[in-house]
């Protein structure tokens, strides 16, 4: 009688089994369905021109198309390395970038700290509300907003010269236009940048700024052994896997601003294989210039994915 | 113990600290009322430098020449026609990679290998050239296609929506299923009506990133009638910078050019700027939790 209950439990454990791998089939099917038009395009807008790298070392004729143009090895490669202007380029986006980086981290921080002192509601809601706003505005805007304010007779130059000095021709001038493509650029993201850590600050303990408070400490103090402490993780994290950005200088803002005056100090990867490479039609030239930058931000990304997982335990992907 | 001191540099302190937000509010704010304040006013104050942050000779002439100018109302239907078809593409795509990915690998076959594609097409690109020929060999240049579909996958969102279906329970997915529904209505019954805040996120990133974006209408249109709205203001503006960062001032400029169109540009990006401020409420509630939750994964 017993036996027979196990049995009987038995076969009904193996058709249950039985319709949950065929159900898990179905929904295989199903899943594969689903994901299939994703990939398609990913092949085509992603994967094709991957393998249409292939330029770089051909000597890409449009007519004869990317299979039966010459191969020519490494020649753009050494071809790019002898110029004079691309080694300009590359110091122009990395000091462009790594600015960039440097001082959208700094202002953001300091702006996370002290809106977080900010005790009147509406005023903090409203500053945040603003200083965000930028960050959605298209640079082809923002490039009118900021050529209204730094041309020769722009509102910057009027403020200055209360002070008796200038005028400056921030957008000509060599000396001037990388600060102005620094500078421009924290304005419309430092805000944004803020937003994450201003969640690390309010997520510290509160409890510890009163052990601070108690024991003596002032606002500098506790800002110093307190808020930085407790936002260091997110601090390191970003700042490592921002470091892969070093190689965008920003190719819509330099793009919208910039004039062959100041090539000498503006011109970025992204714009010179724009110039060159397309514009010029050198395809297969401007393509060695890019694909030599996504190497390196390749491999930049990578070892930024690595030390992330290893210092903070937190990764990209 | 001096509390009344500390008190009073303490108060300082604080009161410095207001200063230093409101400046960077002002800072902030200051440019972007100048270009509004500029496109109310007459030609002559525009060219004159008399403007600040309050129209100076109040006229909507500007706003008027607007209304009349067939170019910008193309361009400016163009840029709305590649929001919403991009949009919906976007959110089709986005849910139907997500889905399947937030699966684990004993739930799904395969997902290793659609995962490290997508994760590849993250990290590496064939560049600006060869994704132009691409375009061009598909013959899509000059159709609206060219910039919708190069766009179609956004890689960064599909791992956002697919992290966000992971964290759903479980137990809402087995309920379904002991109920009867397949894949298909799991999806969209359950984990689509309580996904509304992240498909909100993933939906704004894709609007506000059509919407300003002027780069592919600049390479892949060849015809300016059929630039999208960003690329038609760029081609307006960049001449005019030119000429300035070469040390003509706008005076000179205006009077080359016989009137000053800077009120009617200024009209221009104020009217492109503003769906984005109608939708700002919504980009704040929804970019900041999307920002804050998805921007790194534990």
């Amino acid at each position: 009688m017993k036996l027979d209950y196990i049995f009987k439990g038995a076969r009904i454990m193996q058709q249950r089994k039985r319709t949950a791998s065929k159900r898990l089939t179905n929904s295989n099917l199903t899943y594969h369905l689903m994901i299939l038009p994703g990939i398609v395009f990913l092949l085509i807008f992603n994967y094709a021109p991957m393998f249409g790298l292939v330029m770089a070392f051909q000597d890409y004729v449009p007519a004869k198309g990317i299979f039966n143009s010459d191969f020519v090895g490494f020649q753009h490669f050494a071809y790019m390395f002898s110029l004079p202007s691309i080694e300009r380029v590359f110091t122009n986006t990395i000091v462009i970038a790594g600015g960039k980086i440097i001082f959208n981290t700094l202002l953001a921080i300091v702006f996370a700290i002290l809106l977080n002192e900010i005790r009147v509601r509406w005023l903090k809601k409203s500053v945040q509300t603003i200083v965000y706003l930028p960050n959605f505005l298209s640079w082809v805007v923002l490039a009118s907003v900021v050529v209204n304010m730094f041309n020769l007779d722009g509102s910057v130059n009027h403020i200055l010269d209360n002070f008796g000095v200038g005028p400056f021709n921030f957008l000509g001038s060599n000396q001037l236009f990388r600060p102005l493509i620094i500078g421009t650029d924290v304005w419309k993201s430092f805000g944004f940048n803020s937003i994450v850590y201003l969640a690390a600050i309010t997520s510290i303990d509160p409890g510890l700024h009163e052990a601070a408070s108690i024991d003596g400490a002032n606002w500098w103090r506790r800002v110093w052994h307190v808020t930085l402490p407790g936002m260091l993780p997110i601090i390191l994290l970003l700042a490592i896997l921002n470091l892969p950005n070093i190689l965008n200088g920003g190719f819509d803002q330099i793009y919208n601003l910039y004039s062959p005056v100041v090539y000498q100090s503006g011109d970025i990867i992204d714009t010179y294989v724009y110039r060159v490479g397309l514009m010029g039609r050198d395809y297969s030239f401007g393509t060695a210039v890019g694909l030599f930058k996504s190497i390196i931000g390749l491999v930049l990304i990578l070892s930024a994915n690595q030390t992330a997982k290893k210092f903070t335990e937190r990764q990209l992907f | 113990m001096n509390l009344q001191n500390k008190s009073l540099s303490a108060k300082i302190g604080k009161t410095l600290i207001y200063v230093i937000i409101i400046f960077l509010g002002l800072v902030t704010l200051l440019p972007l009322l100048n270009i509004v304040a500029i496109s109310l006013s007459s030609s002559g104050a525009v060219t004159a430098n008399a403007v600040g942050i309050i129209p100076v000779n109040f006229t909507l002439e500007p706003y008027k020449m607007l209304v009349d100018d067939p170019q910008f109302w193309r361009s400016f239907g163009i840029s709305v026609q590649r929001v919403f078809l991009s949009l919906g593409l976007n959110m089709i795509l986005i849910i139907f990679m997500a889905y399947p990915l937030s699966k684990r690998k004993s739930e799904f076959k395969g997902r290793s290998i659609y995962m490290n594609l997508l994760i590849f097409a993250m990290l590496f690109n064939g560049g600006m050239i060869p994704t132009y020929l691409v375009v061009r060999n598909l013959g899509l240049l000059n159709t609206i296609w060219s910039l919708v579909l190069p766009s179609a996958v956004p890689v960064f969102s599909v791992i956002l929506m697919m992290n966000f279906f992971r964290g759903v329970p479980k137990a809402l997915e087995e309920a379904a299923i002991i109920d009867g529904a397949t894949p298909m209505q799991v999806l969209l019954r359950v984990y689509l009506p309580i996904s509304i805040p992240s498909l909100a996120t993933v939906a704004l990133f894709s609007i506000v990133g059509s919407w300003n974006d002027f780069f592919s209408g600049l390479i892949y249109m060849t015809r300016t009638t059929n630039y999208p709205l960003m690329t038609y203001i760029q081609s307006l503006t960049v001449d005019i910078q030119q000429m300035i960062q070469q040390g003509i001032n706008s005076t000179n400029l205006s009077e080359l050019m016989g009137v000053s169109d800077r009120n009617l540009n200024a009209a221009k990006i104020v009217v492109s700027s503003i769906p984005l401020i109608l939708i700002y409420p919504l980009l704040q509630k929804y970019f900041i939790t999307g920002i804050v939750v998805g921007s790194v994964k534990e």
